[in-house]
């Protein structure tokens, strides 16, 4: 078991007023498994990731009846032994490249200094190491990336570069927060195959954050649909169209189809009730 | 590259209409201030055929843009007239007193980044902690209290009462004219005359201007410093370097400093700048023998060419450092075209 999360909750506490953000999430995760946690903006999808690598500020609470990582309880661990993990065992790739990459240290840098977090070696190994991850996400003009800044380079490549840094240490679980919602459609897809093939053929588990509901399921063997900090249902990716929550069906709804023209979207519904069915 | 160049061009060229600026501001000052130069030279008693001589001698009678060209092309070979009272030209005079306030204004900047930028760092990175709150009650002290208070304070403290330290001047009695003036920094001159007495005394008479200048400088730039590591440390990279697996202090000193660096660069310039111009009341307070007193000395006695001379130094050296930032700005920072 990768990851196995049981009753997570997450509450902010900001100038005295509490916020509980994610209320009782459970998931597992198995080796060589993808898991899609959707849902709409604001449901908790992010920090629900960050908080597996312990990445949320100091004014989040964190507890959970369960939080294992590989078998590792991720809440008793020391910063120390969590930096082992972080970019180590799991990598995370952020959503937009243009604010996910440091603007003022070159692409090669960045990664060859993620390789030496993990691994032992030269600076001159490193940077072999950086080229060869380029040509791994296969990126155009590897070389020339490499000596690059950030604002250089385009959304997509950026986002290749991001994959190809998390990529270094080898890790066994790959967390990516909405890694194409801030690129261009045509990229889109093509990043995210990228990532299929990559956890395929790496034998890495993928967590993977969206809120396209249909997109994701092409690519994952589960969706676990989140609502208001809850899990409101979890289903295989193939079962999608047997899907029993009206959230569930509410989100394949709303999108347009080129296959059949219709007039209004219809406007996703909500009712207070689901919460409740989740706390009981 | 053609960008870069284009964008350093308009920079360059800024910079010369301000100094343009800067020139007719001065030439105006000459001209208009109630003090008469003509009687300044001659004396308040001489006969009108004695004064009008004089004025058209000094090319008073001439229209305004033959005397500022006139006046330019004397400023731009470095004639800036003389004293009336030194007797000296301007130039020499500023050459004079100009290193006296270099020195202070530069061991202050050095002393007050080596104090601010590090506190800075540390108050935001510890935000709401203990230690960012005592930094920053030493902060408002810093640049609330007005530097002539915090000076009289300091005398009254560290000479009258615990005497610490030297009274006011840059040397004492027995070293003064000792040392052969090579650079016009004191403690240069002294270490390269091999005289330790005179370093010392130098550096005693030092240490309480400078330290007072330097805590002022140090209030503002441990506030930029901190605002700037704030701003980065909310960026979405850090919680990527986070990511990596890197140690808190390589994701602050590695990832977020290095995003600040170019706009304290800036803060840095600036506040030399603001050393280099504004030491006027320290000096005074410390009977401080640098370019502010010689400012003030002949403002109060109505001598205008110094105190014309002084301005345009002044301003250009701000002007100077503004350029310098700039340019290190280029230089640094890969975002700018
Ligand atoms: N530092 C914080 N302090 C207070 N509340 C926070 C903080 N970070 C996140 N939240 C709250 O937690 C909730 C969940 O945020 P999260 O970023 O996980 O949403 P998300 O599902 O990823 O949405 P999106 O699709 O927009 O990325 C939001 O309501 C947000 O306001
Ligand atoms: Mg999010």
């Amino acid at each position: 078991m990768l990851v196995d999360i049981e009753n997570l909750r997450i509450t902010f506490e900001n100038n005295g007023k509490r916020f509980e953000a994610v209320s009782g999430v459970s998931f597992k995760l198995e080796a060589r498994q993808k898991l899609a946690i959707v849902g709409e903006s604001g449901s908790g999808k992010s920090i629900t990731a960050r908080a597996l690598m312990r990445l949320l500020p100091a004014q989040a609470q964190v507890t959970a009846d369960r939080m294992l990582f590989d078998g590792i309880d991720i809440l008793s661990q020391s910063e120390r032994e969590m930096r082992k993990l972080r970019g180590g065992r799991a990598g995370f790739i952020l959503q937009d490249p243009k604010y996910s990459l440091n603007p003022v240290k070159t692409i090669g840098n960045q990664i060859a200094e993620a390789w030496l977090t993990h691994n032992k070696g030269s600076k001159k190994e490193a940077r072999d190491a950086a080229l060869n991850l380029l040509e791994q996400v296969m990126i155009r003009d590897p070389q020339l990336v490499l000596n690059a800044y950030p604002h250089e380079i385009s959304g997509g490549m950026g986002q290749r570069a991001m994959i190809a840094m998390m990529l270094a240490p080898n890790p066994s679980l790959l967390i990516a927060d909405e890694p194409t919602s801030a690129l261009d459609a045509s990229v889109q897809a093509e990043i995210l195959r990228l990532i299929d093939e990559l956890v395929d053929t790496r034998d890495m588990g993928l967590l993977l954050i969206s809120h396209d509901l249909p997109l994701v399921s092409n690519f994952c063997d589960k969706v676990s649909v989140m609502y208001m900090g809850q899990i409101m249902e979890e289903l295989a990716a193939k079962d999608l169209a047997q899907a029993a929550h009206p959230y569930t069906k509410g989100l394949l709804n709303c999108l347009p189809s080129l296959d059949e023209p219709r007039g209004d979207l219809p406007v996703l519904t909500r009712d207070p009730q689901w919460l409740e069915e989740q706390a009981q | 590259m053609n960008r870069k160049v284009k964008s350093f061009a308009a920079t360059l060229g800024s910079v010369l209409v301000t100094l343009f600026g800067l020139s007719v501001i001065t030439f105006m000052i000459g001209r208009v201030m109630p003090v008469d130069p003509v009687l300044a030279a001659v004396g308040d008693n001489a006969p009108a055929d004695v004064v009008a001589a004089a004025r058209a001698e000094m090319g008073l009678d001439d229209p305004l843009i033959v005397q500022y060209w006139s006046y330019i092309s004397n400023v731009l070979q470095g004639d800036f007239g003389r004293s009336v009272l030194t007797r000296n030209p301007v130039i020499s005079d500023i050459a004079h007193y100009f290193p006296a306030t270099l020195e202070m204004a530069t061991l202050a900047l050095l002393i007050a980044t080596l104090l601010g930028v590090p506190a800075g760092i540390i108050s935001a990175v510890k935000q709401g902690s203990l230690t960012d709150q005592i930094i920053r009650v030493v902060c408002i002290a810093g640049h609330s209290v007005p530097v002539f208070v915090l000076a009289l304070l300091g005398l009254l403290i560290f000479y009258v009462g615990l005497d610490l330290v030297p009274g006011p001047g840059r040397q004492g009695v027995i070293y003064d004219g000792m040392v052969p003036s090579v650079t016009g920094l004191l403690l240069v001159d002294s270490l390269l005359a091999g005289d330790m007495g005179a370093f010392w005394d130098a550096v005693h008479h030092l240490t309480l201007p400078v330290l007072i200048l330097a805590y002022f400088s140090m209030a503002y730039i441990t506030r930029m410093t901190r605002a700037f590591m704030l701003d980065a440390l909310k960026g979405e990279f850090i919680i990527s370097a986070r990511a990596k697996g890197l140690s808190g202090w390589s994701v602050v000193m590695g990832h977020a400093f290095p995003n600040v660096a170019v706009q304290l660069i800036t803060v840095l310039a600036l506040t030399y700048a603001g050393l280099l111009e504004g030491a006027v009341i320290t000096e005074t307070v410390f009977a401080w023998p640098g370019l502010g007193q010689y400012l003030t000395t002949a403002l109060m006695n109505g001598d205008m060419n110094p105190v014309v001379g002084t301005t345009l130094i002044i301003g250009a050296v701000y002007v100077g450092l503004n350029l310098l930032a700039d340019i290190l700005y280029r230089v640094f920072d890969p975002r700018v075209a």
